[in-house]
């Protein structure tokens, strides 16, 4: 696929064919990468509402639910992926320099924030499925406070877990994008005049923290009351 | 172009034969070979929904159930339903015509994301083969809307498959949408301001835009179904303090504004056709493409309109009625634009034209009968009746299907550079329209009378407007059937097209027919307004 | 052209904005029937006692509202000769109503697709002249829906909490239905049918202030025909207007004072 170009010079290897050169090229990925975040927007969108409708039905049983999340692996997570977001800015700041090595370290430790955070998220939903917390699992919650349910606090559990599981699960393709990236960076794939899938994987590496800084307190913080 | 008469002829070298074998089709990225493929898709799962169809209107000719089972009956109106709506109408037009004509009309060489494009037909077609094998398997039953707590908790059939394949259509709609958008911002020609555009690429940027807003809450409305039916653990359960009606309005929340992916393209077909065939410019162009917009928006505003005796707050209904109101008055814009266009056109009664005026006619009557059913009053009255079927099909089978058939005979001429042979295809489009409005206008008075929808039985006072029904619908499938015989025949046996048989200032007309891989030899300058036919008195047709 | 239609419309959307209100409302002195849908069929019950599968029994020029819950999944109660329709939902109760103009015989349709018979989901509304009425509603009745809640209120143990006396662990039940209940945490509930089915299928959730949360759940063990029994049970202890008893805990003196006799107040659906 050849494109003519000005005086014989030789396109980028890079160049795809719509495109005349690589500006075009950067701003059209950009702006696919930020349509389709607005696709996973509008997907955690219809979650939230549907917890937001719940929460404010069931308020106590909701409550009672919040109670039972751990909050030292929930705030541990959360700075550990504000942190790999910040690995991730650096990485691309490294790209839009054309370090390739400072690319390959930054992301090197963004993924290995991200694997941490998993594996934090892992044991959280162990010790869940050991508290008899799971839905469907053996669920078996007991509470005496009044104005809860139990199956209204098992419906809060039935939404924690496909929340931060649809979390989880783009966490781990944002962790396959990362390595992507990395192993393309120590091939020197990218220079400063060329390295936008490192944006663009940034771009959603970013959501993907933006969505659990909002999941967070929903889930964790915003009815913990001093007991 | 040229008026000179001689015989037209392909050029050498074009995007059907610049490469042969079934890998350069299974593996290009050429987004005119895309849509072919999806055209091949997407007819066969129109007819596999049209014998479902067949089978129901058989079944309604007597008024008790004496063909198929009960069970049976609600297994082939639910796989109508979802083959129809989710393999057929919302890919139509978009991703056949779309994906064809679209960067031909920025002027580019493919869409923004070739590969992504790709992708989209491939999820077409997994979501396709997993539908179509649960079909095979033994069918579902919760009909396409999936109402809890039916489809999560009492139904007996392959919800879950079926859940999944309609998830794979979903993403592809998406990729489709954000492929359209992006080449519209992205990769127009020099010259092409918005306001140049072909009103066609308004409808399609309108269309992704609602694709990408409104398919992600439908995908986690039926995940959630498929988590409640698989584990048994589900926020619609009602035994839990789940909210039955909550799925209700997840689901509506994409499934209003899916008719409006369904009828926007469609409605941007039509206005090609009408300029295009009355050689005049579209009348108040700028009013044209923001209703497209305001569709859009509004769209999203009105989906509690199918839930009013569901058990909705009397203001939110007050709500969505007057909101239903306000969404028609785009479409009423559109329509008298092009009655307007028409008057004092120089009009041309060729069969893309029909299929336009066929769309302008049913498409209105569609509409008005919208705003029947968004007074809350006599809503209550007609709804989930056959008055609401009537209304959906006036709108996607005599609005969408026909605005599709009519783009498919326009651009027949570019996609393959044959003519397709225009007796048959009037006395198609003929047998169509007499067929469609025997069908369903009875449908309207059954409704009125009482009859409820998705029955397998029915009382014995409506079995007269019934067989009329079924009449008609023997009538359409004989219409439908024969396109599909000349066009194929005309592949081989048409006359070959000159590179822009109407005449049109189209900017996908001005390169040859077919086109070449890349479409154009040089990226074209577009230095006029759309449809300046009054500039450009030479261009006539030529076919 | 936009002046001209856009009128029309209004004046439409006016017209059955104004019906759907109307709807919505059902008269406070409608005849009040009440009914179960279930995967396939439609079951009626008459305060008095009539029960009833597929028909329905009414006299004609009087309102009727109909309170209907389903079993199962959703269905819909439609009518065309009324020109009502209502969906009938799971763990809900809804009421619609209507006034038959004249006597006959009307299909009943259940218009919310419900699995494999939902097109035998019929029957038939039977519109009788006052007297025909009187001698229908005379013939075979067993006893009535609040005589038959009587006797479970008694079998599920109710009774041994729901006292007037010393003895009590619940709240004294007379008067309650259409009164305003004080919650434990500050909100107040008007305590109509969904209140008293929440407060047995689901106890803990909304605790009357000053009672402890005690009270067993009943869920999987009351079902819908014996719910409708016990609500109806319960709509007709009328509260003894003096309230003495000098032995009856009071957990809420302001809860005492506000018990005075109201109006059984027909909701909203």
């Amino acid at each position: 696929m050849s494109h003519s170009t000005e005086a014989g010079t030789v396109p980028h290897p890079a160049l795809q064919v719509p495109y005349r050169d690589l500006d075009q090229q950067r701003e059209t990925a950009t702006l696919g990468m930020f349509v389709f975040l607005l696709t996973e927007l509008m997907m955690f969108g219809g979650l939230f509402c549907a917890y937001l409708v719940y929460r404010t039905l069931y308020f106590p049983s909701f409550q009672e639910g919040s109670k039972h999340m751990d909050l030292a692996i929930g705030a541990v997570n959360t700075a550990v992926l504000i942190c790999s977001s910040l690995t991730m800015a650096l990485g691309v700041q490294a790209a839009q320099k054309g370090r390739s090595k400072a690319i390959v370290s930054w992301m090197a430790v963004t993924l290995l924030f991200g694997c941490t955070f998993l594996v934090l998220k892992g044991v959280e939903y162990y010790q869940h499925w050991r508290a008899h917390e799971v839905p469907g699992l053996g669920f078996d919650l007991a509470s005496s406070t009044a104005g809860v349910d139990i199956a209204r606090v098992q419906l809060f559990f039935v939404l924690y877990f496909i929340m931060t599981g649809l979390h989880a699960l783009h966490m781990l393709i944002g962790i396959g994008l990362v390595t992507w990236i990395t192993i393309c960076a120590g091939k020197g794939r990218y220079t400063e005049g060329y390295h936008n899938p490192v944006e663009n994987v940034g771009l959603y590496w970013h959501f993907v923290d933006l969505v659990w800084i909002y999941l967070f307190p929903l889930l964790y913080l915003i009815s913990r009351t001093r007991t | 172009m040229s008026a000179a008469p001689t015989a037209a002829v392909h050029p050498r070298e074009h995007y059907l034969n610049v490469d042969y074998g079934i890998r350069s089709w299974l593996l290009t990225t050429d987004h005119k070979r895309i849509a072919i493929l999806y055209m091949i898709s997407v007819t066969v799962m129109f007819f596999i929904g049209g014998i479902f169809a067949t089978l129901i209107r058989l079944e309604l000719m007597t008024p008790a159930g004496d063909l198929v089972t009960s069970d049976t009956y609600n297994k082939l109106f639910t796989m109508h339903g979802i083959v129809m709506v989710f393999f057929f109408l919302i890919p139509s037009v978009p991703a056949v015509i779309g994906n064809f004509v679209l960067p031909m009309m920025v002027g580019a060489r493919d869409m923004a994301f070739p590969k992504i494009n790709l992708l989209s037909w491939y999820l077409y077609v997994i979501g396709a083969g997993i539908t179509l094998y649960c079909i095979t398997i033994g069918g579902v039953d919760t009909g396409w809307t999936f109402y809890t707590p039916f489809s999560t908790t009492y139904s007996n059939t392959y919800v879950f498959g079926s859940i999944v394949g309609i998830l794979f259509a979903g993403f592809s709609s998406i990729f489709t949408g954000l492929n359209f958008i992006a080449t519209i911002h992205k990769l127009r020609a020099p010259g092409l301001t918005w306001r140049r555009m072909q009103l066609f690429l308004w409808s399609n940027y309108a269309t992704g835009v609602i694709m990408i807003l409104g398919t992600p809450v439908v995908a986690i409305a039926l995940i959630l179904v498929a988590v409640e039916r698989v584990w048994h653990i589900g926020i619609f359960n009602p035994a839990l303090g789940g909210d039955p009606v909550l799925f209700q309005h997840l689901f509506w929340f994409y499934s209003h504004p899916a008719v409006y992916i369904m009828v926007l393209p469609a409605m941007g077909v039509v206005s090609e056709l009408v300029t295009t065939f009355s050689r005049k410019r579209v009348f108040g162009y700028e009013f044209v493409a923001a209703a497209s917009i305001a569709i859009a928006v509004f769209g999203f505003l009105v989906w509690g309109h199918h839930m009013f005796v569901a058990g909705i707050s009397l203001y939110s209904a007050l709500l969505f009625s007057i909101m239903s109101y306000l969404v028609a008055i785009p479409s009423a814009v559109k329509v008298f634009n092009w009655t307007a266009t028409l008057y004092k056109g120089a009009i041309s009664y060729r069969t893309p034209m029909l299929y336009a005026f066929g769309f302008i006619g049913l498409f209105t009557m569609g509409g008005l009968t919208g705003l029947f059913v968004a007074a809350l009053g006599v809503d209550i009255h007609v709804t989930d009746t056959y008055f609401v079927v009537a209304h959906f099909h006036y709108i996607m089978v005599g609005g969408t299907v026909m605005a599709y058939l009519g783009a498919i005979h326009y651009w027949w001429p570019k996609m393959f550079g044959r003519m397709y042979p225009e007796g048959w295809a009037k006395l198609s489009a003929g047998i169509i329209f007499i067929g469609f409005n025997v069908t369903f206008f009875p449908q309207f008075l059954l409704g009125y009378l009482g009859m409820p929808r998705r029955y397998h039985a029915y009382a014995p006072e409506f079995q007269v407007l019934n067989v009329m029904s079924t009449a008609g619908a023997s009538i359409l499938a004989v219409g439908y059937m024969l396109p599909l015989i000349y066009l194929l025949w005309s592949l081989r046996y048409g006359e070959i097209a000159p590179a822009n048989p109407w005449g049109s200032t189209g900017l996908e007309w001005q390169t040859t027919s077919p086109p070449p891989t890349h479409n154009f030899e040089e990226t074209p300058v577009v230095t006029e307004e759309a449809y300046a036919y009054d500039k450009h008195p030479e261009m006539e047709f030529v076919a | 052209m936009v002046d001209h239609p856009a009128g029309h419309r209004l004046v439409i959307f006016v017209w059955g904005a104004a019906v759907y209100y109307s709807y919505g409302a059902p008269p406070k002195n409608a005849l009040r029937v009440y009914g179960t849908a279930k995967q396939w069929m439609w079951k009626f019950q008459h305060p008095d006692g009539q029960r009833e599968i597929n028909e329905l029994h009414v006299p004609v020029g009087q309102d009727v509202a109909v309170t209907l819950i389903s079993q199962d999944v959703i269905h819909s109660f439609f009518v065309p000769a009324f020109r009502v329709k209502m969906d009938v939902l799971p763990n809900r109760y809804r009421t619609v109503w209507f006034r038959p103009t004249r006597a006959g015989t009307y299909h009943l349709f259940c218009a919310e697709y419900c699995g494999t018979s939902h097109s035998g989901m019929i029957g038939w509304v039977m519109v009788m002249e006052p007297a025909d009425y009187e001698t229908w509603l005379a013939s075979g009745a067993e006893g009535s829906l609040a005589s038959s809640g009587d006797k479970l209120f008694r079998h599920f143990g109710c009774i041994s909490c729901h006292r007037a006396d010393k003895g009590a662990r619940g709240p004294d039940l007379a008067g309650l239905y259409g009164k305003e209940v004080h919650l434990q945490d500050g909100t107040t509930q008007i305590a109509d049918e969904n209140y008293i089915r929440e407060s047995i299928l689901a106890p803990k959730a909304k605790i009357v202030a000053g009672w402890q949360p005690i009270m067993p759940v009943f869920q999987g063990q009351v079902n819908e025909d014996e719910m409708l029994e016990l609500i109806a049970y319960i709509k007709s202890l009328q509260q003894n207007p003096l309230n003495v008893n000098p032995n009856a805990p009071i957990p809420d003196e302001e809860q005492r004072k506000r018990n005075p006799q109201v109006e059984p107040q027909v909701t909203r659906p």
